[in-house]
């Protein structure tokens, strides 16, 4: 199956005075997975359910292969989706769940068992939902979704009802099975290591506008705005200077993602741009450290400014509160607030 | 210790004093040796006693009726409601607990002019209360379906099912009753019950059903109007009890 192209176009919501989404484009190419990545109320999942056809949009297009859907009802649209909740059908068995769409459509049942074995659970097919864990519905949801032969696949935050290692496990299989079948994915999510480990593209939204689409590592290493670079990972706020292409953090000279006019500015830089090494003659010290498995983070003051700095974990007994650190950072591409 | 006796006392007061006028009945009803052979003998009590016969049937009818009209307007409104029109739901909910709070005589009163243009359109037949009937049921019929569509996320349910190709029809019929078939169940029998113990409106409106025709009969043949009494008694209990053994056990199967 190949996929086909998506695309929004100058799509508005507004819910009383609210502007859920304010004039939002977005392209997804044929086979795509494009991860729509923000905090809650950024209108990211109104931007999907007005793709799937379950919420209408207050101006704009929906086109589907070229082809104007705006108008067009959720159950003449072909889209399959996995919703955040639940959304299995208590009273069927995951075989009849999958089965539900093609029975509708008249279409293949092999498919529906297919489907049910790309993720696994062939042999779960006379499980009802609640003999089945949260992982496991949500293969069989997916299942479901794919049976039907879906144009677009859409996913609304299917993984954030499971816990941590579930969650790991099923995301790397829907990339594995997006791959297979090369359906066009629209995902959604506010979770940003999600977003970046699944895309092939990842859309950072903010109050209904697209603040950056690009693929992860862009968004990670070179982010457009501030409010990606915040969003996305943890950002040091350093005051510096701009001279030319470059700022100044803290003796350190870091080439600016986008120009910048020039003269005092604050740089967005990530905790593992910053190394810190002890260093008795040092003025830096470390306040906190606090261990996050293969690696640590530790906060050091320089002078009046805290900063957060991400080490490998096998350094931090060298890196006690109160030790005095040299502290340096790599000359990667930064944002400016 | 005291409680104990408290609540054993308490217990066998109301237990006296439900149970005393039923072992009355049954103790009435039992003195003429022909009475009960007579119930179960359906073509003799139709020859008879034709107005007690013609009341059960009418009764019956209108139960079921009653229950499908009742059915057919709540089920899709309640759906309808929760899907798109939240903020209806409190509205729908105090219209439907009206009849709650408006006394049988005074709902008669209100529906006297608008059974005379139902008399002169369609006629006066007993089934013609089956539109009262249907009122006269809301608040306990639309408390269950309500309960029902609660214990289920019908919203994520029912897109779902529209994603997969499904259209309001098919999610109403395949998907969302499926779910609430116990909630169905109860309020087709508690309408079954309140229908088969209605007196009020029929009598007032000039209508036949089963407790018209016991309460005629009581005057010619005390025994049988009673005997006739406490099987519709009985069976309002066991619809009741069928009811609740229902409830408590599709509420086993979700845990």
């Amino acid at each position: 199956m190949t996929g086909v192209a998506v695309r929004l176009e100058g799509l508005r919501r507004t819910f009383g005075t609210v502007h859920a989404l304010d004039d939002l484009d977005l392209a997804i190419e044929p086979g795509e997975l494009v991860a729509l990545l923000g905090p809650s109320g950024c209108g990211k999942t109104t931007a999907l359910r007005i793709l799937a056809g379950l919420e209408e949009a207050t101006a704009g297009r929906v086109l589907v292969d070229g082809r104007d859907v705006t108008r067009l009802p959720a159950n003449k649209r072909g889209m399959g989706m996995v919703f955040q909740a639940y959304s299995l059908f208590p009273h069927l068995t995951a075989a009849q769940n999958v089965e539900f769409g093609p029975r509708l459509r008249r279409g293949s049942l092999a498919r529906a068992a297919e489907m049910l074995d790309l993720v696994g659970l062939s042999g779960f097919a006379k499980r009802y939902p609640h003999q089945l864990s949260g992982g496991q519905q949500q293969r069989v949801a997916l299942a479901r979704a794919l049976a039907i032969e879906p144009r677009v696949l859409l996913l609304d935050e299917p993984l954030s009802a499971l816990d941590a290692k579930v969650r790991v496990q099923l995301r790397d299989e829907i990339r594995r099975i997006q791959t297979e079948v090369g359906t066009t994915t629209l995902f959604v999510t506010h979770d940003q290591e999600e977003a970046l480990a699944v895309a092939d593209r990842v859309g950072v939204m903010r109050a209904g506008r697209l603040e950056q689409l690009a693929t992860p590592s862009e968004v990670y290493l070179r982010p457009a705005t501030a409010f990606v670079a915040d969003f996305v990972g943890l950002s040091n706020r350093l005051p510096g200077s701009v001279n030319g292409d470059v700022v100044e953090v803290l003796g350190a000279r870091l080439p600016l993602v986008t120009p910048h006019a020039g003269g005092a500015a604050t740089a967005l830089v990530r905790p593992e741009a910053v190394d810190v090494v002890p260093d008795p003659g040092a003025t830096a010290t470390v306040l906190t450290s606090s261990f996050l498995g293969s690696t640590s983070r530790v906060t050091v003051s320089v002078g009046d400014q805290l900063v957060v700095a991400q080490v490998p974990s096998g350094r931090l007994p060298d890196l006690s509160a109160g030790t005095r650190v040299r502290v340096t950072i790599q000359p990667v591409a930064v944002a400016l607030e | 210790m005291a409680r104990v006796i408290f609540r054993w006392t308490v217990l066998t007061v109301m237990g006296v004093f439900f149970l005393l006028p039923l072992v009355a009945m049954v103790e009435f009803s039992t003195r003429d040796p022909e009475t009960w052979p007579l119930l179960l003998d359906w073509p003799r009590l139709a020859g008879e006693y034709p107005a007690l016969a013609e009341g059960i049937l009418a009764s019956l009818a209108q139960a079921a009726l009653t229950s499908v009209l009742m059915l057919v307007l709540l089920v899709p409104t309640a759906i309808w409601v929760r899907l798109r029109l939240p903020r209806l739901r409190r509205v729908v909910e105090f219209l439907c607990l009206l009849p709650l709070t408006i006394p049988a005589i005074v709902l008669v009163v209100g529906l006297a002019p608008v059974y005379a243009w139902v008399n002169y359109l369609i006629g006066g037949s007993s089934l013609t209360l089956v539109f009262a009937y249907t009122i006269l049921v809301l608040p306990y019929a639309y408390r269950a379906i309500d309960t029902g569509l609660s214990a289920i996320d019908v919203r994520t349910l029912a897109e779902a099912a529209r994603g997969l190709g499904a259209g309001w029809t098919t999610v109403i019929w395949r998907v969302v009753l499926p779910n609430i078939r116990s909630a169905v169940l109860s309020a087709a029998f508690l309408t079954v019950a309140l229908v088969l113990g209605e007196f009020t409106i029929a009598s007032l409106l000039h209508r036949t059903n089963l407790q018209v025709a016991i309460e005629f009969l009581g005057k010619s043949s005390a025994t049988v109007s009673v005997a006739v009494s406490l099987t519709a008694l009985l069976l309002a209990f066991t619809l009741l009890l069928v009811l609740s053994l229902a409830g408590s056990s599709s509420k086993e199967r979700r845990s």
